[in-house]
Protein backbone atom coordinates (compact mmCIF):
# COMPACT_ATOMS: atom_id res chain seq x y z
CA UNK A 1 0.00 0.00 0.00
CA UNK A 2 0.98 3.03 -0.89
CA UNK A 3 2.30 5.21 1.85
CA UNK A 4 1.73 9.37 1.78
CA UNK A 5 3.61 12.31 3.61
CA UNK A 6 2.45 15.36 4.32
CA UNK A 7 3.76 18.69 5.64
CA UNK A 8 2.47 18.90 9.37
CA UNK A 9 2.81 20.72 12.56
CA UNK A 10 4.57 18.73 15.03
CA UNK A 11 3.63 19.92 18.32
CA UNK A 12 5.39 19.81 21.85
CA UNK A 13 4.20 16.21 22.71
CA UNK A 14 4.73 14.49 18.89
CA UNK A 15 1.41 14.92 18.11
CA UNK A 16 1.21 15.86 14.15
CA UNK A 17 -1.22 18.84 13.28
CA UNK A 18 -2.38 20.36 9.56
CA UNK A 19 -3.22 23.86 11.27
CA UNK A 20 -1.65 26.82 13.21
CA UNK A 21 -4.75 28.45 15.31
CA UNK A 22 -3.79 30.14 17.86
CA UNK A 23 -7.18 30.44 19.73
CA UNK A 24 -8.68 32.22 22.10
CA UNK A 25 -10.78 30.28 24.43
CA UNK A 26 -13.66 31.39 26.56
CA UNK A 27 -14.36 29.58 29.47
CA UNK A 28 -18.34 30.28 29.59
CA UNK A 29 -21.19 32.11 27.60
CA UNK A 30 -20.39 35.62 29.38
CA UNK A 31 -16.50 35.62 28.73
CA UNK A 32 -17.22 35.83 24.58
CA UNK A 33 -17.80 39.36 24.12
CA UNK A 34 -13.95 39.99 25.93
CA UNK A 35 -12.41 36.75 23.36
CA UNK A 36 -13.93 38.18 20.77
CA UNK A 37 -12.72 41.69 21.27
CA UNK A 38 -9.22 39.90 21.67
CA UNK A 39 -9.47 38.02 18.40
CA UNK A 40 -10.77 41.43 16.66
CA UNK A 41 -7.32 43.29 18.13
CA UNK A 42 -5.03 40.42 16.89
CA UNK A 43 -5.27 39.70 13.57
CA UNK A 44 -4.51 35.81 12.89
CA UNK A 45 -6.38 34.66 16.29
CA UNK A 46 -9.36 33.16 16.23
CA UNK A 47 -12.17 33.28 19.05
CA UNK A 48 -14.19 30.41 19.52
CA UNK A 49 -17.46 32.11 21.25
CA UNK A 50 -19.83 29.34 22.87
CA UNK A 51 -23.09 28.74 24.85
CA UNK A 52 -22.29 27.16 28.09
CA UNK A 53 -19.31 27.29 31.03
CA UNK A 54 -21.86 27.90 34.00
CA UNK A 55 -23.86 26.21 36.67
CA UNK A 56 -22.98 23.21 34.75
CA UNK A 57 -22.50 19.93 36.84
CA UNK A 58 -21.88 16.32 37.10
CA UNK A 59 -21.43 14.60 33.87
CA UNK A 60 -21.85 18.16 32.00
CA UNK A 61 -19.78 19.44 33.50
CA UNK A 62 -16.91 16.85 32.95
CA UNK A 63 -17.88 16.91 29.27
CA UNK A 64 -17.76 20.90 29.30
CA UNK A 65 -14.16 20.90 30.52
CA UNK A 66 -13.13 17.68 28.18
CA UNK A 67 -14.57 19.98 24.98
CA UNK A 68 -12.51 23.04 26.50
CA UNK A 69 -9.27 21.56 27.13
CA UNK A 70 -9.60 19.25 24.37
CA UNK A 71 -10.05 21.81 21.79
CA UNK A 72 -6.72 23.58 22.77
CA UNK A 73 -5.09 20.59 22.83
CA UNK A 74 -5.78 20.04 19.30
CA UNK A 75 -2.82 19.55 17.25
CA UNK A 76 -3.98 21.74 14.78
CA UNK A 77 -3.71 24.81 17.70
CA UNK A 78 -0.16 26.37 18.29
CA UNK A 79 -1.17 28.79 21.24
CA UNK A 80 -4.40 29.36 23.84
CA UNK A 81 -5.45 31.94 25.66
CA UNK A 82 -8.20 31.49 27.66
CA UNK A 83 -10.92 34.24 29.48
CA UNK A 84 -13.10 32.99 31.87
CA UNK A 85 -15.41 35.00 34.23
CA UNK A 86 -13.28 33.55 37.43
CA UNK A 87 -10.09 32.38 38.11
CA UNK A 88 -11.11 28.98 38.95
CA UNK A 89 -12.19 26.86 36.38
CA UNK A 90 -10.18 29.43 33.86
CA UNK A 91 -6.90 28.01 35.64
CA UNK A 92 -8.41 24.66 35.32
CA UNK A 93 -8.61 24.46 31.99
CA UNK A 94 -5.28 26.38 31.78
CA UNK A 95 -3.58 23.41 33.56
CA UNK A 96 -5.22 20.70 31.27
CA UNK A 97 -4.24 22.37 27.84
CA UNK A 98 -0.67 22.91 29.70
CA UNK A 99 0.05 19.21 29.74
CA UNK A 100 0.51 19.70 26.05
CA UNK A 101 3.52 21.52 26.56
CA UNK A 102 1.87 24.61 24.72
CA UNK A 103 2.14 27.98 25.42
CA UNK A 104 -1.52 28.37 27.16
CA UNK A 105 -2.07 31.34 29.33
CA UNK A 106 -5.44 32.49 31.34
CA UNK A 107 -7.18 35.32 31.97
CA UNK A 108 -10.04 36.06 33.82
CA UNK A 109 -12.52 39.33 34.37
CA UNK A 110 -13.71 39.67 37.59
CA UNK A 111 -11.64 42.75 39.87
CA UNK A 112 -10.50 43.81 36.55
CA UNK A 113 -13.35 44.12 34.49
CA UNK A 114 -13.68 43.70 30.38
CA UNK A 115 -11.46 46.40 29.17
CA UNK A 116 -8.64 45.58 31.11
CA UNK A 117 -8.89 41.90 30.60
CA UNK A 118 -9.11 42.57 26.87
CA UNK A 119 -5.71 44.56 27.03
CA UNK A 120 -3.87 41.77 29.43
CA UNK A 121 -4.89 39.33 26.76
CA UNK A 122 -4.20 41.13 23.50
CA UNK A 123 -0.87 41.35 24.80
CA UNK A 124 -0.74 37.63 24.89
CA UNK A 125 -2.61 36.92 22.13
CA UNK A 126 0.02 39.43 20.50
CA UNK A 127 3.20 37.46 21.62
CA UNK A 128 1.75 33.41 20.87
CA UNK A 129 0.23 34.91 17.02
CA UNK A 130 3.61 36.41 16.21
CA UNK A 131 5.54 33.14 17.57
CA UNK A 132 3.22 30.86 16.02
CA UNK A 133 3.89 32.44 12.02
CA UNK A 134 7.41 31.53 12.74
CA UNK A 135 6.79 27.85 13.13
CA UNK A 136 7.30 25.65 10.29
CA UNK A 137 5.80 22.40 8.73
CA UNK A 138 7.96 19.48 8.54
CA UNK A 139 7.37 16.04 6.85
CA UNK A 140 5.44 13.75 8.60
CA UNK A 141 3.43 10.35 7.81
CA UNK A 142 0.15 10.51 6.87
CA UNK A 143 -0.62 7.87 9.06
CA UNK A 144 -0.14 10.23 12.39
CA UNK A 145 -2.83 12.05 11.57
CA UNK A 146 -5.73 11.56 13.36
CA UNK A 147 -9.22 11.54 11.19
CA UNK A 148 -12.65 11.51 12.42
CA UNK A 149 -15.72 10.97 9.72
CA UNK A 150 -19.22 11.40 9.81
CA UNK A 151 -21.61 12.19 6.88
CA UNK A 152 -24.40 14.90 6.64
CA UNK A 153 -27.74 15.62 4.82
CA UNK A 154 -27.15 12.20 3.92
CA UNK A 155 -29.37 10.57 0.78
CA UNK A 156 -29.33 7.60 -0.81
CA UNK A 157 -25.91 8.40 -2.71
CA UNK A 158 -24.02 8.53 0.13
CA UNK A 159 -24.55 5.05 1.18
CA UNK A 160 -23.86 4.12 -2.50
CA UNK A 161 -20.61 6.07 -3.35
CA UNK A 162 -19.17 8.86 -0.56
CA UNK A 163 -19.61 6.40 2.24
CA UNK A 164 -18.02 3.64 0.92
CA UNK A 165 -15.08 6.05 -0.05
CA UNK A 166 -14.54 7.07 2.96
CA UNK A 167 -14.62 3.32 4.33
CA UNK A 168 -12.23 2.38 1.77
CA UNK A 169 -9.98 5.35 3.28
CA UNK A 170 -10.43 3.96 6.79
CA UNK A 171 -9.54 1.01 5.89
CA UNK A 172 -6.23 2.11 4.16
CA UNK A 173 -5.75 4.44 7.01
CA UNK A 174 -5.75 1.92 9.74
CA UNK A 175 -3.83 -0.91 7.87
CA UNK A 176 -0.93 1.98 7.77
CA UNK A 177 -1.48 2.51 12.18
CA UNK A 178 -3.74 5.32 11.52
CA UNK A 179 -6.09 6.90 14.14
CA UNK A 180 -9.43 7.17 13.01
CA UNK A 181 -13.21 7.77 14.35
CA UNK A 182 -16.51 7.50 14.17
CA UNK A 183 -20.24 7.84 16.19
CA UNK A 184 -23.18 9.19 15.54
CA UNK A 185 -25.16 6.72 18.10
CA UNK A 186 -28.49 7.02 17.26
CA UNK A 187 -27.74 7.15 13.37
CA UNK A 188 -26.80 3.22 13.59
CA UNK A 189 -30.07 2.05 14.52
CA UNK A 190 -30.58 -0.65 12.13
CA UNK A 191 -27.29 -1.06 11.49
CA UNK A 192 -25.97 -1.22 15.06
CA UNK A 193 -25.09 -5.38 14.55
CA UNK A 194 -23.22 -4.22 11.63
CA UNK A 195 -21.18 -2.25 13.89
CA UNK A 196 -21.03 -5.06 16.85
CA UNK A 197 -19.38 -7.13 14.08
CA UNK A 198 -16.65 -4.87 13.77
CA UNK A 199 -15.69 -4.59 17.20
CA UNK A 200 -12.27 -5.93 17.74
CA UNK A 201 -13.48 -8.11 20.82
CA UNK A 202 -15.81 -8.71 23.17
CA UNK A 203 -15.42 -6.36 25.79
CA UNK A 204 -15.17 -3.44 22.98
CA UNK A 205 -18.77 -5.04 21.60
CA UNK A 206 -20.55 -4.65 25.01
CA UNK A 207 -19.14 -1.16 25.42
CA UNK A 208 -20.68 -0.19 21.83
CA UNK A 209 -23.94 -1.81 23.18
CA UNK A 210 -23.86 0.19 26.21
CA UNK A 211 -23.69 3.40 24.90
CA UNK A 212 -25.90 2.47 22.12
CA UNK A 213 -28.47 1.43 24.19
CA UNK A 214 -28.44 4.16 26.26
CA UNK A 215 -28.99 6.68 23.34
CA UNK A 216 -32.40 4.65 22.34
CA UNK A 217 -33.07 5.26 26.00
CA UNK A 218 -32.79 8.76 25.88
CA UNK A 219 -34.56 8.84 22.22
CA UNK A 220 -37.50 6.98 23.53
CA UNK A 221 -37.97 8.69 26.58
CA UNK A 222 -37.69 12.18 24.68
CA UNK A 223 -39.62 11.27 21.74
CA UNK A 224 -42.99 12.52 20.99
CA UNK A 225 -43.29 10.33 18.12
CA UNK A 226 -41.85 8.50 15.83
CA UNK A 227 -39.26 10.94 14.89
CA UNK A 228 -40.32 11.12 11.42
CA UNK A 229 -39.89 14.87 11.43
CA UNK A 230 -36.42 14.83 13.01
CA UNK A 231 -34.74 11.45 11.83
CA UNK A 232 -34.40 11.11 8.90
CA UNK A 233 -34.23 14.89 8.28
CA UNK A 234 -36.71 16.72 5.50
CA UNK A 235 -33.51 16.81 3.20
CA UNK A 236 -32.47 13.21 3.82
CA UNK A 237 -36.24 12.35 2.60
CA UNK A 238 -36.22 14.73 0.13
CA UNK A 239 -32.84 12.56 -1.05
CA UNK A 240 -34.83 9.42 -1.19
CA UNK A 241 -34.49 7.83 2.64
CA UNK A 242 -37.12 6.75 4.38
CA UNK A 243 -36.68 5.34 7.99
CA UNK A 244 -33.63 5.63 10.30
CA UNK A 245 -32.81 2.04 9.78
CA UNK A 246 -31.84 2.70 6.03
CA UNK A 247 -30.24 5.97 6.64
CA UNK A 248 -28.08 4.00 9.34
CA UNK A 249 -26.86 1.44 6.89
CA UNK A 250 -25.33 3.73 4.29
CA UNK A 251 -24.23 5.58 7.42
CA UNK A 252 -21.62 2.36 8.44
CA UNK A 253 -20.56 2.23 5.23
CA UNK A 254 -18.15 4.85 6.27
CA UNK A 255 -16.36 2.11 8.17
CA UNK A 256 -14.68 -0.01 5.99
CA UNK A 257 -14.85 -3.08 4.90
CA UNK A 258 -11.76 -4.92 6.56
CA UNK A 259 -11.47 -2.49 9.92
CA UNK A 260 -12.46 -3.54 13.44
CA UNK A 261 -12.73 -0.85 16.04
CA UNK A 262 -10.71 -0.64 19.12
CA UNK A 263 -12.40 1.02 21.69
CA UNK A 264 -15.64 3.16 22.66
CA UNK A 265 -14.88 7.13 23.62
CA UNK A 266 -16.97 8.43 25.61
CA UNK A 267 -17.76 12.05 24.18
CA UNK A 268 -14.53 14.13 23.34
CA UNK A 269 -12.48 11.80 25.38
CA UNK A 270 -9.00 11.21 22.85
CA UNK A 271 -8.10 7.70 21.80
CA UNK A 272 -5.12 6.05 23.20
CA UNK A 273 -3.87 3.82 20.96
CA UNK A 274 -4.27 3.86 16.49
CA UNK A 275 -6.85 2.01 15.30
CA UNK A 276 -10.60 2.75 14.65
CA UNK A 277 -12.36 3.83 17.70
CA UNK A 278 -16.33 4.45 18.33
CA UNK A 279 -17.04 7.88 19.85
CA UNK A 280 -20.92 8.08 21.60
CA UNK A 281 -22.23 11.47 19.95
CA UNK A 282 -24.80 13.29 18.47
CA UNK A 283 -26.03 13.15 14.87
CA UNK A 284 -25.83 16.39 14.34
CA UNK A 285 -23.17 17.57 12.22
CA UNK A 286 -21.36 20.58 14.33
CA UNK A 287 -22.10 19.00 17.25
CA UNK A 288 -20.62 16.07 16.54
CA UNK A 289 -17.49 17.58 14.62
CA UNK A 290 -16.93 19.82 17.68
CA UNK A 291 -16.68 16.62 19.43
CA UNK A 292 -14.48 15.53 17.88
CA UNK A 293 -11.93 18.30 16.97
CA UNK A 294 -11.67 18.05 20.90
CA UNK A 295 -10.44 14.67 20.80
CA UNK A 296 -7.44 15.51 19.26
CA UNK A 297 -8.80 14.86 15.58
CA UNK A 298 -7.09 16.97 12.76
CA UNK A 299 -9.26 16.44 9.78
CA UNK A 300 -12.11 15.38 9.36
CA UNK A 301 -14.02 13.50 6.57
CA UNK A 302 -17.81 14.22 5.73
CA UNK A 303 -20.01 12.53 2.90
CA UNK A 304 -22.70 14.84 1.69
CA UNK A 305 -25.56 13.82 -0.18
CA UNK A 306 -28.06 16.73 -0.81
CA UNK A 307 -25.33 19.25 0.27
CA UNK A 308 -25.13 19.60 4.51
CA UNK A 309 -22.50 22.82 4.17
CA UNK A 310 -20.95 22.35 7.95
CA UNK A 311 -17.55 23.56 8.85
CA UNK A 312 -14.97 23.55 12.36
CA UNK A 313 -12.71 26.05 13.23
CA UNK A 314 -10.30 23.98 14.35
CA UNK A 315 -10.43 20.68 12.45
CA UNK A 316 -10.79 21.24 8.28
CA UNK A 317 -13.99 19.58 7.03
CA UNK A 318 -13.44 17.74 3.78
CA UNK A 319 -16.95 17.28 1.86
CA UNK A 320 -17.68 14.50 -0.64
CA UNK A 321 -20.30 14.17 -2.49
CA UNK A 322 -21.84 11.18 -4.99
CA UNK A 323 -25.03 12.87 -5.57
CA UNK A 324 -24.41 14.38 -9.10
CA UNK A 325 -27.15 17.27 -8.87
CA UNK A 326 -25.44 18.25 -5.76
CA UNK A 327 -21.86 18.31 -7.16
CA UNK A 328 -23.14 20.70 -9.70
CA UNK A 329 -26.10 22.58 -7.92
CA UNK A 330 -23.70 23.27 -4.20
CA UNK A 331 -20.11 22.84 -5.93
CA UNK A 332 -18.49 25.66 -3.85
CA UNK A 333 -19.27 23.31 -1.31
CA UNK A 334 -17.71 20.20 -2.45
CA UNK A 335 -14.08 19.04 -2.14
CA UNK A 336 -14.34 15.89 -4.18
CA UNK A 337 -16.83 14.64 -6.22
CA UNK A 338 -16.91 10.95 -6.25
CA UNK A 339 -20.94 10.97 -8.63
CA UNK A 340 -19.38 8.77 -11.31
CA UNK A 341 -19.02 5.58 -8.81
CA UNK A 342 -22.97 5.58 -9.90
CA UNK A 343 -22.71 4.85 -13.56
CA UNK A 344 -19.72 2.39 -13.05
CA UNK A 345 -17.22 4.82 -13.74
CA UNK A 346 -15.12 4.96 -10.78
CA UNK A 347 -14.54 2.23 -8.34
CA UNK A 348 -14.75 2.81 -4.55
CA UNK A 349 -10.65 2.17 -5.08
CA UNK A 350 -9.99 5.13 -7.30
CA UNK A 351 -12.26 7.04 -5.03
CA UNK A 352 -10.65 6.34 -1.46
CA UNK A 353 -6.84 6.93 -3.43
CA UNK A 354 -8.89 10.41 -4.71
CA UNK A 355 -9.31 11.31 -1.25
CA UNK A 356 -6.46 10.27 0.25
CA UNK A 357 -4.84 12.30 -2.19
CA UNK A 358 -7.12 15.37 -1.48
CA UNK A 359 -6.85 14.74 2.50
CA UNK A 360 -2.88 15.22 1.67
CA UNK A 361 -3.13 18.67 0.13
CA UNK A 362 -5.78 19.34 2.73
CA UNK A 363 -3.16 18.62 5.31
CA UNK A 364 -0.33 20.56 3.53
CA UNK A 365 -2.54 23.83 4.12
CA UNK A 366 -5.04 23.53 1.23
CA UNK A 367 -8.09 25.51 2.07
CA UNK A 368 -10.94 23.03 2.34
CA UNK A 369 -14.34 24.21 1.05
CA UNK A 370 -16.04 25.34 4.12
CA UNK A 371 -12.75 27.14 5.01
CA UNK A 372 -12.86 29.06 2.34
CA UNK A 373 -16.53 30.07 2.87
CA UNK A 374 -16.05 30.44 6.51
CA UNK A 375 -17.49 27.91 8.03
CA UNK A 376 -16.43 27.72 11.66
CA UNK A 377 -19.54 25.67 13.51
CA UNK A 378 -18.07 25.35 17.35
CA UNK A 379 -21.02 23.81 19.07
CA UNK A 380 -20.90 22.13 22.55
CA UNK A 381 -22.84 19.21 23.60
CA UNK A 382 -25.05 19.79 26.54
CA UNK A 383 -26.13 16.75 28.79
CA UNK A 384 -29.18 18.54 30.30
CA UNK A 385 -30.09 21.98 32.01
CA UNK A 386 -27.46 23.52 34.67
CA UNK A 387 -28.47 23.89 38.28
CA UNK B 1 -26.39 4.00 -18.59
CA UNK B 2 -27.54 2.77 -15.32
CA UNK B 3 -30.90 3.53 -13.94
CA UNK B 4 -30.56 1.78 -10.29
CA UNK B 5 -28.17 0.15 -8.15
CA UNK B 6 -28.95 -2.21 -6.03
CA UNK B 7 -26.31 -3.12 -2.57
CA UNK B 8 -27.69 -6.90 -1.87
CA UNK B 9 -29.06 -10.07 -4.04
CA UNK B 10 -31.51 -9.81 -0.97
CA UNK B 11 -32.97 -6.62 -1.88
CA UNK B 12 -36.35 -6.55 -2.79
CA UNK B 13 -36.00 -2.51 -3.50
CA UNK B 14 -33.67 -0.27 -5.91
CA UNK B 15 -31.82 2.98 -5.83
CA UNK B 16 -32.75 4.74 -8.95
CA UNK B 17 -29.41 7.03 -9.99
CA UNK B 18 -30.66 9.27 -12.57
CA UNK B 19 -34.45 10.61 -12.97
CA UNK B 20 -36.79 7.95 -13.76
CA UNK B 21 -40.30 8.47 -15.61
CA UNK B 22 -42.66 6.06 -15.94
CA UNK B 23 -42.42 3.18 -18.62
CA UNK B 24 -38.89 3.73 -18.65
CA UNK B 25 -37.05 0.27 -19.28
CA UNK B 26 -34.60 0.43 -16.57
CA UNK B 27 -31.18 -0.83 -16.52
CA UNK B 28 -30.19 -1.84 -13.38
CA UNK B 29 -26.80 -3.44 -11.58
CA UNK B 30 -26.28 -5.81 -8.35
CA UNK B 31 -23.32 -3.61 -6.28
CA UNK B 32 -22.49 -6.94 -4.49
CA UNK B 33 -21.34 -9.20 -7.97
CA UNK B 34 -21.97 -7.01 -10.31
CA UNK B 35 -24.67 -8.56 -12.23
CA UNK B 36 -27.13 -6.90 -14.18
CA UNK B 37 -30.59 -6.61 -13.63
CA UNK B 38 -33.86 -4.96 -15.51
CA UNK B 39 -37.09 -3.45 -14.43
CA UNK B 40 -39.68 -1.26 -15.29
CA UNK B 41 -40.41 2.36 -13.85
CA UNK B 42 -44.46 2.67 -13.44
CA UNK B 43 -44.14 5.78 -11.73
CA UNK B 44 -42.16 8.89 -11.58
CA UNK B 45 -38.79 7.90 -9.65
CA UNK B 46 -36.36 11.05 -8.58
CA UNK B 47 -32.71 10.29 -8.83
CA UNK B 48 -32.04 8.61 -4.69
CA UNK B 49 -35.64 7.43 -4.55
CA UNK B 50 -36.54 3.85 -4.47
CA UNK B 51 -37.74 1.26 -6.55
CA UNK B 52 -40.07 -1.31 -6.12
CA UNK B 53 -38.58 -4.93 -7.57
CA UNK B 54 -41.70 -7.13 -6.87
CA UNK B 55 -44.92 -6.74 -5.72
CA UNK B 56 -45.41 -5.54 -2.17
CA UNK B 57 -48.87 -6.12 0.38
CA UNK B 58 -49.04 -4.40 3.22
CA UNK B 59 -46.81 -5.96 6.07
CA UNK B 60 -44.33 -6.64 3.87
CA UNK B 61 -40.41 -6.02 4.54
CA UNK B 62 -38.35 -3.90 2.28
CA UNK B 63 -35.00 -5.01 1.77
CA UNK B 64 -31.96 -2.70 1.37
CA UNK B 65 -28.07 -3.72 2.01
CA UNK B 66 -29.56 -7.23 2.58
CA UNK B 67 -31.17 -5.89 5.34
CA UNK B 68 -34.52 -4.51 6.55
CA UNK B 69 -35.00 -1.00 6.20
CA UNK B 70 -38.94 -1.39 7.33
CA UNK B 71 -42.06 -2.24 6.94
CA UNK B 72 -44.55 -1.38 4.05
CA UNK B 73 -48.04 0.30 4.60
CA UNK B 74 -49.62 0.10 1.56
CA UNK B 75 -49.55 -2.29 -1.17
CA UNK B 76 -46.45 -1.38 -4.10
CA UNK B 77 -46.16 -3.16 -7.63
CA UNK B 78 -43.11 -3.38 -8.57
CA UNK B 79 -41.63 -0.53 -10.62
CA UNK B 80 -43.92 1.88 -8.45
CA UNK B 81 -41.75 4.46 -6.14
CA UNK B 82 -41.48 3.30 -2.45
CA UNK B 83 -40.81 5.81 -0.12
CA UNK B 84 -42.42 7.78 3.30
CA UNK B 85 -45.83 7.38 1.71
CA UNK B 86 -45.83 3.72 1.79
CA UNK B 87 -42.66 2.54 3.98
CA UNK B 88 -41.98 3.32 7.94
CA UNK B 89 -39.31 2.27 10.24
CA UNK B 90 -40.01 -0.53 12.53
CA UNK B 91 -37.49 0.62 15.02
CA UNK B 92 -38.64 3.84 16.14
CA UNK B 93 -42.75 3.53 15.66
Amino acid sequence: MQKRTVLGYRRENGRVGVRNHVIILPVDDISNAACEAVANNIKGTLALPHAYGRLQFGEDLDLHFRTMIGTGSNPNVAAVVVIGIESGWTQRIVDGIAKTGKPVTGFWIEGKGDIQTIADASRQAKEYAQWASELQRTECGLEELYISVKCGESDTTTGLSSCPTVGNVIDKHCALGGIASFGETSELTGAEHIVAAKAANDEVRKEFFEAFEDYTKLVFDQKTNDLSESQPTKGNIAGGLTTIEEKALGNVEKLGKKTKFVGCLKPAAAPDKPGLWFMDTSSAAAEAVTLWAASGAVVHLFPTGQGNVIGNPIEPVIKLSGNPKTVKHMSEHIDLDVSKILQGEMTLDEAGDALLDLIVRTANGRLTAAEALGHREFVMTKLYRSA
Amino acid sequence: MIHFLVHDAADNVGVAVVDLEPGTECVGRNLADNSALTARAEQSIPLGHKLALKDFVVGDTAIKYGCEIGRLVQPVKAGQHVHTHNLKTKRWA
